[in-house]
């Protein structure tokens, strides 16, 4: 499936870009992200838990940033894999532009999923697609701009009982009702 | 007067009452000492190269006792098919090895890959996640045209992915060109025959154990044919001699075919069991099912039919491509052509026919027989063809298809795509069906339904199937490996009472009464005295299972013969108890008579007699009171019959319900009633299932997104409408001792055809001329969009 969207965020094409660029920015954007490392100058490793309908998972992989071309445009793409629960796919275009009032993101997101999340999740996967890239743009456009508490709501909102420690999530009873 | 027992009397299920009273023994239900669990790892992606697996993280994970992958299994050999087709150049069909566990590459999402044994199933599944698999995925290819076009190749035996390009009946073909050539009309129809799921109400199961001291495997396995297995897998995947291998199919939950084929899970629990030195159980999840049982139907189809000025049929050509999926399971190369090519001639004279067949792989799940197998896919392409050619001629439907029915008085009748027919009036189940739809005041009906603002459809369908599967010698020269006999031994006890040890499994089908009623008819005794034995390779002689509605026909007649050897005996015993010529002993209502006297014995002495003789002769007369038969058919048995249905379609929201459905089936003698009607309500709900709800996705990576019971629309009581059911229409079967044809499949083969002949009957004024099933409330509302613009 396929999603665009666009922010218009109030600070300079610089500091949207250096933003971009910094991990911890990325890992407090990504909703459901728990750990997330710098492997090179362009590569990452991250584990993200996520809930799609009955299926919750969590999943280690490695986010990568492509087709650079420094304070203009990048591709961010990730693959997770998460066990019993299958693997999720995906990746965005993201472009910046000048604008009056600060700088426009534009974003062209792509997501794929396979395994378990495709046979019991398929239904639900555009919407959830669709939602973690608005979310992961609204986070982003919420930390560019120094406006945290949004931020924090839109975590709490994608961790989804987010608060229970690693290990209980991973052996909810759902998990074992689905799996 | 019904009878209260015996052939004919609507006995009530004795197995029902362990079934009802949760008393049922299913596979799961079993628990061996010492049992360990199994999990199978599979592939997430429908096609990739397997570059490593690495289980040594879960090799130490808590409870683990093995895990095992292909490597392990280098000795075994891959699962079997048990069918081989020969192409139209006279090759064979290309037959890749199936792995047990994925060797080097995967091929459909769901494909095993290793194997995790635990103390518990959880601790399994942990420890399965562990596994760390390096897959390069490939890309896959899921349509049949993008596969025979030069898409990905899923085995390299098969780079064009075509299993075998099939002509059936070659010589016809330029026969059936010419008169579709030259015809006064010629109807088109490209259709889709939809991907099922059987979703037997208990999931696939199996335990393997072994006996070091005895040398000995044992395996438990929903299964509906347990020597079948045991000689696929003993001879052919795990090299294990038979005396050496028992297999155990102890009360299974629904089948419809898809417990029919040997699986890799039965193949691994028994290897595996001796290799950790003790017993496992492997137990799908549904989501498991969905992904590993062989799945059903899924053809696509182009179909002419010449016609003449008064509608007679010319000729018949039609051109299919059939999903084999990933590997060839048992049966999937004889669905699309010995089950299909040979049922084109339907209940009617159309004097040639021609058919090309082309199987496909796919990185899809295995396509196997499903209730009817091949049969259905007949049908409904006849069915709808032959009710748009009654639309595009202006003639009734019931009457086009009268004009062209074979003739009562033309039987046995050859058809041109190879069967003879024995015996058949398919005027007669057509006029049952007509009269029992009450078409008379249909029009009334109709102008209700506007009324409510419904649109109101009439669909007629006629079927015709094979079943009694199969004649050895005919089967064989179709490719089939084996012969498809059945075997049976009686077993008088001393006391009188008789056990009957069968090779056709029963799974839902009601053999436990049904083949009771007829040796109890047999012998003149109670139904009570007569028990039935099956699903066990330590106590059947044999047995080649249950499928293809061939129970009664093959394996009802292997007792009969049995039976009958049996009376011979006793008339032995009789004659010299009463010291007459065996020639004058007759045998009547459980008494042995000399003919012509007063001299009589029962059954009992007889029976007591042969168990505790004092002065038999030994040279001609035998102790003992058992005897087996194997009965081979001479033929197939062809079950007929006119299903008549009525719809209400909501052209607003495209939904369809069905308001009414009636079936006149022609299943020769029926042995009993109660139970028949049982399996045409089940054939019928699974018939519209798929006409109406069932459809089997995969996206275009392969993924299967189908795979839940939110996703895969089963059919529920409240879709269904009260049925008609007659079977008073008999014409027996001329060559098995009952004169019975089958009735298992006939529903699930008759009603598609008449569903959507209803649905597009309903629409027709809006130029909707075919919709593929399922007809979904967004499938008709597209069509009828798709025709008024």
């Amino acid at each position: 499936m396929e999603m665009q969207g666009e922010r218009l965020i109030e600070a300079s094409r610089n500091e949207v870009w250096t933003a971009l660029n910094d991990p911890e920015v990325l890992k407090s954007c990504i909703p459901g992200c728990e750990e997330m490392e710098k492997t090179s100058a362009t590569e990452f490793t991250a584990t993200v838990v996520q809930k799609v309908g009955p299926v919750k998972a969590r999943f280690k992989g490695a986010v990568e940033l492509s087709d650079i071309v420094p304070g203009e445009s990048y591709t961010i793409s990730g693959e997770g894999k998460g066990g019993a629960a299958g693997f999720a796919r995906g990746g965005a275009k993201v472009t910046l532009a000048d604008q009056d009032g600060g700088t426009l993101l534009s974003y062209a997101a792509e997501a794929r999923v396979g395994g378990k999340l495709a046979q019991l999740g398929n239904r639900l996967i555009n919407g959830f697609a669709k939602k973690v890239a608005a979310d992961f743009f609204d986070r982003f456009q919420a930390v560019v701009q120094g406006d945290t508490p949004e931020a924090e709501k839109a975590d709490a909102d994608a961790a989804e009982g987010g608060d229970a420690p690693p290990e209980e999530q991973k052996k909810g009873w759902l998990k074992r009702m689905i799996s | 007067m019904p009878k209260d027992q015996g052939i004919g009397a609507s006995s009530k299920r004795r197995e029902d009452v362990r079934f009802l009273t949760g008393k049922g023994q299913y596979t799961d239900d079993i628990n061996r000492p010492g049992q360990t669990y199994a999990y199978f790892l599979r592939s997430n992606v429908a096609h990739g190269k397997i570059n490593g697996i690495d289980t040594s993280a879960a090799a130490s994970a808590p409870g683990v006792v093995g895990i095992f992958t292909a490597k392990d299994l280098e000795a075994a050999g891959g699962v079997p098919c048990g069918w081989q087709v020969t192409d139209k150049h006279g090759e064979p069909m290309k037959e890749p090895k199936h792995p047990i566990l994925a060797e080097g590459k995967v091929c459909h999402v769901g494909d095993p890959i290793a194997a995790v044994i635990a103390e518990s199933l959880n601790q399994a599944r942990d420890a399965a996640e562990l596994i760390d698999l390096d897959i390069e995925e490939l890309p896959p290819v899921i349509d049949m045209r993008a596969a025979i076009s030069g898409g990905p190749t899923v085995h390299d035996e098969a780079p064009d992915n075509i299993c075998f390009d099939w002509d059936f009946i070659a010589d016809n073909k330029e026969a059936v060109d010419q008169a579709i050539a030259g015809a006064h009309h010629v109807t088109t129809l490209t259709l889709t025959n939809n991907r099922l799921v059987a979703n037997a109400v208990e999931p696939r199961c199996a335990i393997g154990e072994y006996d070091a001291a005895r040398d000995e495997h044992t395996l438990y396995t929903t299964s509906q044919n347990p020597h079948v297995i045991r000689l696929l897998m003993g001879a052919f995947v795990l090299s294990i001699p038979e005396h050496k291998l028992r297999v155990v199919a102890p009360d299974v939950g629904g089948g419809f075919g898809s417990k029919i084929y040997h699986y890799a899970e039965e193949a691994f629990v028994t290897w595996a069991a001796k290799a950790v030195g003790r017993p496992i159980k492997w137990t799908a999840d549904r989501s498991e099912s969905f992904m590993s049982d062989a799945q059903g139907r899924d053809h696509q189809t182009k179909v002419e039919l010449a016609l003449d000025e008064n509608g007679k049929f010319l000729a018949l050509r039609c051109e299919t491509l059939a999903n084999m999926g990933a590997y060839l399971s048992t049966f999937a190369p004889c669905v699309p052509t010995y089950l299909h090519g040979t049922l084109l001639s339907g209940n009617y004279t159309t004097p040639v026919i021609h058919t090309n067949v082309k199987a496909v792989f796919t990185n899809t799940v295995p396509v196997d027989a499903y209730r009817g197998a091949g049969r259905p896919e007949a049908t409904f392409q006849l069915e709808r063809t032959i009710d748009k050619a009654a639309r595009e001629m202006g003639i009734d439907p019931v009457e086009l298809r009268k004009r062209n029915f074979i003739a009562p008085d033309a039987f046995p009748y050859q058809t041109p795509v190879a069967v003879q027919y024995d015996t058949g009036n398919y005027g007669a189940t057509m006029d049952k069906a007509v009269a029992m739809a009450d078409l008379d005041s249909y029009a009334a009906r109709k102008t209700a339904s506007e009324a409510k603002g419904k649109r109101r459809g009439l669909g007629i369908a006629s079927y015709i199937e094979a079943c009694g599967i199969a004649p050895s010698s005919l089967v064989g020269a179709l490719g089939a490996r084996a012969g498809l006999y059945e075997a049976a031994t009686v077993r008088v006890n001393p006391t009188g009472n008789v056990a009957v040890m069968t090779g056709s499994h029963s799974h839902g089908q009601g053999h436990e009464t049904t083949f009771a009623q007829v040796v109890a008819e047999m012998l003149g005794c109670d139904e009570a005295n007569v028990d039935i034995v099956h699903g066990d390779t330590a106590k059947i002689p044999f047995g080649m299972g249950t499928y293809g509605s061939r129970s009664i026909a093959v394996g009802g007649s292997a007792i009969v013969r049995s039976v009958e050897k049996i009376i011979e005996k006793g008339k032995k015993i009789a004659a010299h108890l009463m010291e007459a010529a065996e020639a004058d002993v007759t045998f009547a209502d459980g008494q042995f008579s000399v003919a012509g006297t007063d001299k009589s014995v029962d059954w009992g002495t007889v029976a007591l007699t042969a168990y505790v003789p004092h002065n038999f002769p030994h040279e001609t007369l035998e102790p003992g009171l058992e005897e087996t038969s194997f009965y081979d058919p001479a033929n197939f048995t062809y079950p007929a019959g006119a299903y008549i249905c009525e719809v209400e379609v909501d052209a607003d929201t495209g939904k369809v319900d069905i308001a009414s459905f009636v079936a006149a089936d022609d299943f020769g003698n029926v042995i009993n009633p109660m139970i028949v009607e049982g399996q045409v309500h089940g054939g019928l709900t699974q018939g519209l299932g798929q006409a109406l709800l069932e459809n089997c996705v995969y996206d275009e990576n392969g993924q299967l997104v189908s795979a839940s019971l939110m996703d895969y629309a089963m059919p529920r009581a409240d879709d269904m409408p009260s049925f008609g059911v007659d079977h008073s229409c008999q014409t027996p079967c001329t060559h098995n001792p009952l004169g019975v044809k089958g009735c298992g499949e006939a529903g699930a083969i008759g009603s598609p055809p008449a569903l959507v002949n209803a649905v597009v009957d309903a629409l027709s004024d809006l130029g909707v001329t075919h919709i593929d099933m399922p007809v979904s409330p967004g499938r008709v509302w597209a069509a009828i969009q798709a025709a008024q613009n």
